[in-house]
């Protein structure tokens, strides 16, 4: 049986967004160039919602982007399954701007370095701010957010959850520890 | 783009080689379409290379000549930042009397991961997969498949057409010794097209009803109203066999002018696998008129590649990930 | 030679009538005696309990490859593989290289098979010279040194004239012509039966009537000249059909079909396995059904292997290079029987007739029964009896055949050849 603890609900949720909003504008970006980049799947709906806070906060548009880093995995080959190739739109063309990278958890680091390399492939931009929801620690990577909602430390029998609306049907992030007899999650 | 489903079942691909469409299911047709969707967008990336082969090695081996399909494998594999060997019989043992088997194993020592071969002996893919290791694309097995070709072409009319359910697509020409035509009649009828051939009777085979096709020996009636006519190439050889009588009956008959055109439905797809016999099969004006994507099924090849070459390339990853761990 | 005597066997001699347990008594290599409650002191005993006693099988087609293609078979290993299979007689086609179309060639033959041939071998002389289907062969000569029928066996005789003219003056010697019935012109370089699987695999297809026409013709010629034709390996329901109206109108054809054609389809080619590249090719369901109800009938007179071997070498090639033929003799009965006989399509005194006394009589050779006096020519078979083809126990120097990995049921467990036990129990004596 694996426990499942609240991390945040949905008021604490909408709240993190706020404060990520502007923990980004804190690190003071060029408005006019700015654009945000989820990472497929829940970065893009986080990245969506950032927007609507970031565009009324500085009274702007900002452009709005996904990202599909699958054949920039570098574990593709333990995956049980061959994953879908999503579609990546950058259709602002990233030469030049300040992009700010959303995913909802940070763990290894992996994820983001491959996004990094994907992102390169479009353009050069000017600067890249990685912006998270959740930080579970445990990096494998050398990579850092410049902006996260929650730190925490995990174990490794331990996984963050985010649950989105319209992807799930509710709205809250959970930390799930499974028990012994679970073999995965 | 992506069709709506009515089913629910996953897009998975299990297969270890590509050998022709008569052995995808539907599921994996529409994988590799999906993956090539997506992938399409990326052609028009600053840096047109993405790391998921990079170390592996793609032989491209064709004992046939040609020069658009070995490209297109060639730089979707480099796109995928595999390193690429062309293997041309022309400079091979090959040419001092190597048997198939012995060359291929050579290419497999040498340490290809995939192979990419062009044969005229329908079946020589099913040799190699059978005897070697590494992961084996049909780029065209003589007169008997070649998958990617019907692959792009599903996905050139999908993207055109937004659905391939329920098209009327007519196959125009030499069905009997068409590789094109027999990977299109697995793939549409698999994704629900009512596909056509039409053709002089002496080139369209026997029995072919049976795989779901509708014979037509009249051009008028063939390409009446279709939404999509696929043209093949119409090989001056056969003349020789006197499979029909002159290039000039044939032009007379089968000949796709703009006065024909009129026929099919208004907003018909005209498709061609080339090289075009231009004049012959298919008239100038048609060749590069309004309705012709000829040009876009090029591009679209590419993608396809793409996504086919990732699916095998991540399934033989797999495969010796297991190996080791057993 | 000692004595040796067969206890308690099912015994099957079609030619006598007989199908009842007998014991059979063998002496200075011929049948002694066939009778209940036989006794012979001096005599070995093989205790056939359970088991049927047929006469030595006699096959009218098998390539034994030499001399020229020793790698693929020799005198020595195709006739081991023969004893294996239950057959004591087989007919050598003479498609060698050379070709077997003179005196030096069956002399040749002759000697080589008194030194390796652990069975009766009876060889078959080519048609035309060198079978270039250009002039016919000294058929006199050929026959009083043994030659006991005529075939360009591999190719069709193509000329009618000269068809007509070889039937015409082997009538003279009352030995027949074996002819392999595929128009040259309607073959081309077909590879497998122009058919649904043709289709299919977009390869070049050798449609039915490539057999149809020559069959008619070589019915036609025989009806005019009275010579005797004999249609090799029929594959086609209109060939059936054809040979069946010849009979009817007193034209002296016979005919043969293989196990192949009898137990497999065009289907076999589906995964463009070349052990199933055989020439006349595999055909349709359809013509399967014809072939079974034409020897049901006895349209078909025989049953004969074709056993075609060849190397891995040659097999492991794309389907368009890759030779036809396939062999058969160490399963050729476990295969008529599990299509046949264990289908209650005919029964086993039937099948046991066409392997034996009715191909004998078709090339005028005094075997093929269990009469007393005769050669004693031997086949204990175990109906029971499982194995697994495969190459670790086939005795053939070749491995082609599509039943390979196949699990098959009914054979031979003792061979005896003039009254000497040549195979026992899996293994060569």
């Amino acid at each position: 049986m694996s426990e499942k603890k609240l991390l945040m609900d949905k008021e604490a949720l909408a709240y993190a967004l706020d404060r990520m909003a502007e923990g980004i504008l804190a690190l003071k970006p060029d408005v006019g160039r700015l654009a945000l980049v989820g990472i497929r799947t829940r970065g893009i709906n986080l990245a969506e919602r950032l927007k609507t806070r970031l565009d009324h906060l500085c009274q702007c548009d900002v452009p709005i982007g996904a990202l599909d880093i699958t054949l920039y995995r570098d574990d593709l080959s333990q995956l049980a399954s061959q994953p879908l190739v999503g579609e990546t739109h950058l259709a602002f063309g990233v030469e030049g701007r300040e992009i700010v990278l959303v995913d909802d958890v940070l763990y290894t680091g992996r994820t983001v370095r491959a996004a990094l390399d994907a992102i390169v492939h479009y353009g050069r931009p000017q600067r890249i701010i990685l912006a998270v929801l959740v930080d579970r620690g445990n990096r494998e990577y050398p990579i850092q957010p410049d902006v996260a909602a929650v730190k925490i430390e995990t174990a490794p029998n331990q996984n963050v959850q985010v649950r989105l609306e319209e992807l799930d049907g509710e709205e809250h992030v959970l930390l799930v520890t499974k028990g012994p007899e679970d073999t995965h999650f | 783009m992506t069709e709506a489903r009515k089913d629910e079942k996953p897009l998975e691909f299990r297969q270890e080689h590509l050998l022709g469409l008569e052995y995808l299911s539907r599921e994996e047709i529409e994988c590799v379409l999906h993956n090539a969707a997506a992938l399409k967008p990326t052609l028009d990336q600053k840096i047109k290379k993405m790391p998921t082969l990079l170390g592996k090695t793609v032989v491209n081996l064709f004992f046939e000549n040609s020069t658009r399909t070995r490209t297109s494998f060639e730089i979707a594999a480099k796109r995928l930042s595999a390193d690429v060997i062309n293997f041309t019989v022309g400079t091979s043992s090959v040419a001092k009397g190597e048997s198939l088997l012995d060359t291929a194993r050579t290419i497999e020592a040498l340490g290809s991961d995939i192979i990419i071969m062009r044969h005229s002996c329908p079946g020589a893919c099913h040799l190699l997969a059978s005897h070697l290791r590494s992961a084996i694309i049909n780029a065209g097995d003589g007169c008997h498949e070649h998958p990617t070709q019907g692959l792009l072409d599903m996905f050139t009319m999908r993207e055109r057409k937004g659905r391939i359910e329920g098209l009327t697509v007519t196959i125009l020409g030499d069905i009997l010794h068409s590789r094109v035509a027999r990977s299109n009649i697995w793939g549409l009828t698999k994704l629900g097209a009512n596909v056509r051939v039409c053709g002089p009777r002496t080139l369209i085979p026997r029995g072919i009803e049976e795989l779901g096709v509708e014979v037509f020996y009249d051009l008028e009636q063939g390409i009446r109203d279709a939404d999509v006519i696929n043209i093949l190439r119409i090989q001056r050889e056969r003349m020789d066999s006197n499979m029909f009588p002159s290039i000039r009956e044939y032009r007379l008959l089968y000949g796709l002018t703009h006065d024909r055109l009129r026929f099919a439905k208004p907003d018909v797809l005209i498709m061609h696998p080339g090289p075009i016999n231009r004049g012959i099969e298919i008239s100038q004006g048609v060749a590069d008129g309004e309705h012709s994507v000829i040009n876009q099924q090029v591009t679209n090849g590419v993608a396809v590649r793409m996504a086919v070459l990732y699916l095998l390339g991540q399934a033989r990853a797999q495969k010796i990930e297991m190996e080791k761990a057993e | 030679m000692g004595a040796i005597l067969i206890k308690n066997g099912h015994v099957i001699d079609p030619a006598n009538r007989v199908d009842a347990r007998r014991d059979v008594l063998v002496e200075g290599g011929r049948i002694a005696a066939v009778g209940t409650g036989l006794s012979a002191p001096e005599a070995q005993v093989i205790d056939a309990s359970g088991l049927y006693v047929f006469p030595g099988f006699v096959d009218l087609h098998v390539h034994l490859r030499e001399p020229g293609r020793e790698d693929e078979e020799t005198i020595r290993t195709g006739t081991r593989a023969a004893a294996a299979g239950g057959f004591t007689s087989v007919c050598a086609m003479p498609n060698t290289t050379p070709v077997i179309d003179r005196a030096t060639g069956i002399n040749y033959l002759r000697s080589a098979t008194q030194r390796d041939a652990l069975v009766n071998v009876f060889p078959a002389a080519a048609v035309t010279v060198g079978q270039q289907g250009k002039e016919i062969t000294e058929f006199g000569d050929l026959i009083r040194r043994g030659a006991v029928a005529f075939t360009d066996d591999g190719h069709c005789v193509a000329d009618s004239e000269i068809m007509r003219r070889a039937l015409e003056y082997t009538a003279m010697f009352d030995v027949p012509v074996l002819d392999h019935c595929e128009d040259p012109m309607l073959k081309r370089d077909g590879v497998i039966h122009e058919g649904r699987v043709s289709m299919m695999l977009g390869l070049r297809g050798i449609p039915a009537v490539s057999e149809t026409v020559i069959v008619a013709r070589d019915i036609a010629l025989a009806e005019y000249v009275g010579g005797h034709v004999h249609i090799q390996h029929v594959s086609t329901r209109r060939s059936v059909e054809l040979i069946r109206e010849g009979k009817r109108r007193g034209v002296r054809v016979t005919a043969e079909v293989t196990p192949h054609h009898l137990a497999l389809t065009e289907e076999a080619c589906l995964t463009f396995d070349t052990n199933a590249k055989v020439a006349p090719p595999l055909r349709s369901e359809d013509d399967r059904q014809s072939l079974i109800e034409g020897l049901r009938d006895g349209t078909l007179d025989a049953i004969a292997t074709d056993h075609a071997p060849h190397t891995d070498i040659e097999k492991d090639m794309v389907f368009t290079e890759a030779p036809f033929g396939t062999i058969g003799l160490e399963f050729a009965f476990a295969v008529c029987h599990g299509e046949l006989v264990a289908t209650d399509r005919m029964d086993l005194a039937t099948l046991v007739e066409k392997m034996t006394v009715v191909p004998a009589a078709i090339l005028r050779l005094n075997k093929g029964t269990l009469s007393v006096g005769a050669d004693a020519d031997i086949t204990i078979v175990d109906l029971g009896l499982e194995k697994t083809i495969s190459r670790g126990t086939l005795l053939s120097k070749s491995y082609n055949t599509p039943f390979l990995g196949k699990t098959l049921r009914g054979f031979p467990v003792h061979t005896l050849v003039g009254g000497r036990l040549v195979y026992s129990n899996g293994k060569i004596v």
